[in-house]
């Protein structure tokens, strides 16, 4: 039930879960406000479906899309719809947002809140009553998309394709980001859901196996899962604690031994990977048809007065978030959507929590402290580390003077931004902020092209 | 509060125990002990002759710097570094001009003119031996290391690879080994005080044990990589093996490998991250090659000792060697992605 096998390179970054990781999921007062992004997922924009000054209720869908590449937006509070506004998401893109002002009746609230959510049954066993496109269709009509980060709609991973038949599904419960503990804490306090889900999701996709996979350094977890999924039948996969061992790629060349095609997704290789958080939404939307409205975010950090989880409606402020936690420190440096490896910087506390955001990092002056940048030596330690085999020093350099053939012959597009170049670089080059502009240029010369 | 923080790209956090400086500071404790056994078996003078090359690598540095009109990178340590190797790398009786040239040229030929740490091709410590050795031939050579001086019982040999390349020489033309010579083959033959150093050398070349020490210091701290010194190794082994059992030498693998500055070479000049490859597999065939050229230099070339010779000319392929070792990414490219 445990293995050593994993993928190449990757990097052991002091991982500060304790911080967060013994704090029960507390709920998040009703916020008098939530502002809902009209784009929340990877693929296009929701059209908005409620007008100005109407009433919705907690659950109700607010936008919605054509296209098969997305997924719909509900209330995760009751109240009166406001005027259509921008927001600025923490990765720099402005988008649309529907403001809903909370009334004052709330018809879930505290305990009540994470019971309706979390609390059982939750039945378990093959679900063959169910046809996979309904668990498919459900999946859309709750705004599933992966809760790992990159927000990807699930209905889309999920429908059944002659031509690329699952044999693997995979419940990702890495949760390899230093410092995040949402997942953990889902897993300590409501493992069923996620059980259930799996095997939802193993209906849909007609995949052979499912496995549940968590880094060994989460033992509660485990337990947990093991407990709950052992009389399902369900298998448990203690995986090495390694950075970016969540990452889609890395979990399934550790666990599957193959190798997802660059520009590919899992399922070219037959294989489908679920996070643990989108298998409990997926479990309350199928069965219950409830859509995806809360999630638990992790407030941690030494830059954080009183780290913990939280149970918090998709739209809250991440303001609300930290001054419930008692508010940053004197010496907090960056406040961090996500985790200190690949999450973004907050500009700006006004912005909404999305059905992506896993946590908020607040990290001290101290520990972004960096060495300072000299040339790059040449040691290797970026090719030693990346996870993708790549040779992350000639991929920056080769953006940075702007020869983008040379960038995409070392295939710069395979670079997935994990960090882990970066992070090792004794040097301190900002080799991925270097490949990311690389990629930004070689998408406007492609434009250019075009044009 | 808002107004200091900060919004920049992931990752924010970084390994901080590793940085340029933290590298060049290891290799020079991982040259401790090495240094350490130069000062014991070359007395003064070792402490002069490095002293002599730290301070100037260091003041060329300051100089040419201030030429380009760039900021000074006294934090970074790497000039006294080139400046230790070069020191350690000459003969005991060098006069102080030598060093101090070498030196200069070390920090301006093989370093300032290709922009300074990080874009030099060429070994910057090599080089300044290399040019050291070409216009101080005398002074250089092999004579240079024999001497009668009181409390210095070593330099009262030649080196143990000019006595066995005078050795093989006299086999291969036919011409009677005398006496003396045969008595100085069956000393420098010695395996115990050629593995601690009691033979003569260039100042730290002597002790394959402390080289050994240091080296895997370094090893294990990773700032050198193991693929190198253990191509090098594992290649001069080989090649020397073969010549010895042709009859080209007659030194066996082991005197190769202990004797001379090979190890002093593997551990700590190939193994230069900014001249050497970049890819696992591309450092260990680094290493190959120079320990192929290290014999062969050996073995055929004018010179008792190739190190130096060695390490340049594999640092002129080592672009040739990252073109042809980029990796297969994960997921990506058939074998025909890495060429070019």
């Amino acid at each position: 039930m445990t293995t050593r096998s994993s993928f190449p390179g990757g990097v052991h970054p002091a991982a500060h879960k304790a911080l967060a990781a013994e704090a029960a999921t507390e709920v998040l007062p009703t916020p008098d406000e939530i502002h809902v992004p009209l784009v929340q997922h990877l693929g296009a924009p929701c059209k908005p479906g409620v007008e100005p000054r109407a009433e919705v209720a907690l659950g109700d869908e607010l936008g919605n899309s054509d296209a098969f590449v997305s997924a719909p937006i509900h209330a995760s509070i009751s109240g009166t719809v406001g005027k259509l506004t921008a927001v600025t998401l923490p990765n720099g893109c402005r988008v649309r947002a529907i403001p809903v002002k909370a009334s004052d009746e709330q018809p879930l609230s505290g305990q009540d809140l994470f019971d309706d959510i979390f609390g059982g049954p939750w039945p378990t066993g093959r679900f063959e009553q169910y046809e996979p496109k309904q668990i498919v269709d459900a999946c859309r009509a709750g705004g599933l998309v992966g809760l790992g980060g990159a927000a990807f709609p699930t209905h889309v991973k999920l429908v059944r394709n002659e031509k690329r038949p699952i044999d693997t599904l995979l419940i990702n419960g890495c949760e390899c980001e230093p410092y995040l503990t949402a997942d953990d804490r889902l897993m300590v306090e409501a493992p069923a859901p996620v059980v259930t889900g799996a095997l939802l999701a193993q209906r849909a996709t007609g995949a052979e196996s499912v496995k549940i996979c968590i880094e060994d350094n989460k033992p509660k977890a485990l337990e947990s899962l093991r407990r709950v999924a052992g009389a399902a039948g369900v298998e448990v996969l203690a995986v090495k604690t390694k950075y970016p061992q969540g990452g889609e790629r890395q979990l399934v060349a550790a666990v599957l031994k193959r190798e997802v095609p660059i520009g590919g997704l899992p399922l070219d290789v037959g294989a489908v990977v679920v996070n643990v958080g989108t298998a409990a939404a997926l479990a309350r939307a199928v069965l219950r048809g409830k859509p995806l409205t809360h999630r638990i975010v992790t407030v941690t950090g030494a830059g954080i007065r009183r780290p913990r989880n939280l149970l918090v409606p998709i739209g809250a402020a991440y303001r609300l978030l930290i001054d419930y936690c008692g508010g940053v420190t004197e010496d907090a440096a960056r406040i961090v959507s996500g985790g200190p490896m690949m999450g973004f910087t907050l500009g700006n506390l006004d912005t909404p929590v999305t059905k992506g955001t896993s946590g908020v990092t607040v990290l001290t002056h101290d520990e972004v402290r960096k060495a300072k940048e000299t040339a790059c030596v040449r040691c290797g330690r970026c090719v030693d580390v990346c996870p993708v085999h790549l040779v992350p020093t000639k991929i920056a350099l080769a953006s940075k003077a702007g020869d983008l053939d040379l960038a995409q012959r070392y295939c710069i597009a395979g670079c997935i931004e994990c960090g882990c170049c970066a992070y090792v670089c004794p040097a301190s080059v900002p080799l991925v902020q270097l490949i990311r502009l690389g990629k930004v240029l070689l998408q406007k010369a492609a434009s250019a092209k075009k044009n | 509060m808002t107004d200091q923080i900060q919004v920049a790209t992931s990752p924010h956090v970084s390994m901080t125990s590793l940085s340029t400086r933290r590298m060049m500071i290891d290799v020079m404790v991982g040259l401790a002990p090495a240094t350490a056994m130069a000062v014991f078996m070359f007395r003064w003078y070792a402490v002069v002759q490095v002293g002599l090359c730290i301070l100037s690598c260091m003041a060329a540095e300051a100089l040419f710097c201030w030429m380009r009109r760039r900021p000074i990178p006294v934090g970074d340590c790497s000039a006294p570094v080139t400046g230790l190797i070069l020191g350690l790398s000459l003969p005991w009786s060098a006069p102080w001009h030598i060093a101090v040239i070498g030196s200069f040229a070390a920090m301006g030929l093989g370093k300032a003119v290709f922009g300074g740490l990080g874009y030099n091709i060429f070994n910057p410590a090599m080089v300044g031996r290399a040019f050291v050795m070409l216009s101080f031939a005398k002074a250089m050579g092999a004579s240079a290391f024999v001497g009668t001086k009181s409390g210095l019982a070593v330099i009262a040999q030649a080196t143990p690879l000019t006595v066995a390349k005078k050795f093989a020489a006299d086999l291969s033309v036919g011409k009677v080994i005398t006496g003396d010579l045969q008595l100085q083959m069956e000393a420098a033959s010695d395996l115990w005080p050629l593995f601690v150093g009691q033979v003569n050398g260039c100042l730290g070349e002597t002790s394959a044990l402390a080289l050994l020490v240091g080296g895997v210091y370094l090893c294990l701290r990773r700032s050198a990589s193991w693929e190198i010194p253990a191509g090098i190794i594992i290649s001069a082994l080989v090649v020397s093996g073969l010549a010895n059992w042709a009859g080209l030498t007659p030194f066996t693998a082991l005197h190769h490998l202990i004797g001379g500055s090979l190890l002093f070479g593997a551990f700590f000049i190939a193994t230069d991250p900014v001249t050497s490859p970049l890819t696992p597999k591309g450092k260990f065939y680094f290493g190959i090659g120079v320990g192929i050229l290290v014999v062969l230099l050996r073995l055929f070339s004018g010179y008792p000792e190739g190190v130096m010779f060695a390490v340049l000319l594999m640092n002129a392929v080592t672009p040739v060697i990252n073109r042809r070792t980029i990796p297969r990414p994960l997921g990506g490219g058939g074998p025909e992605m890495g060429r070019g």
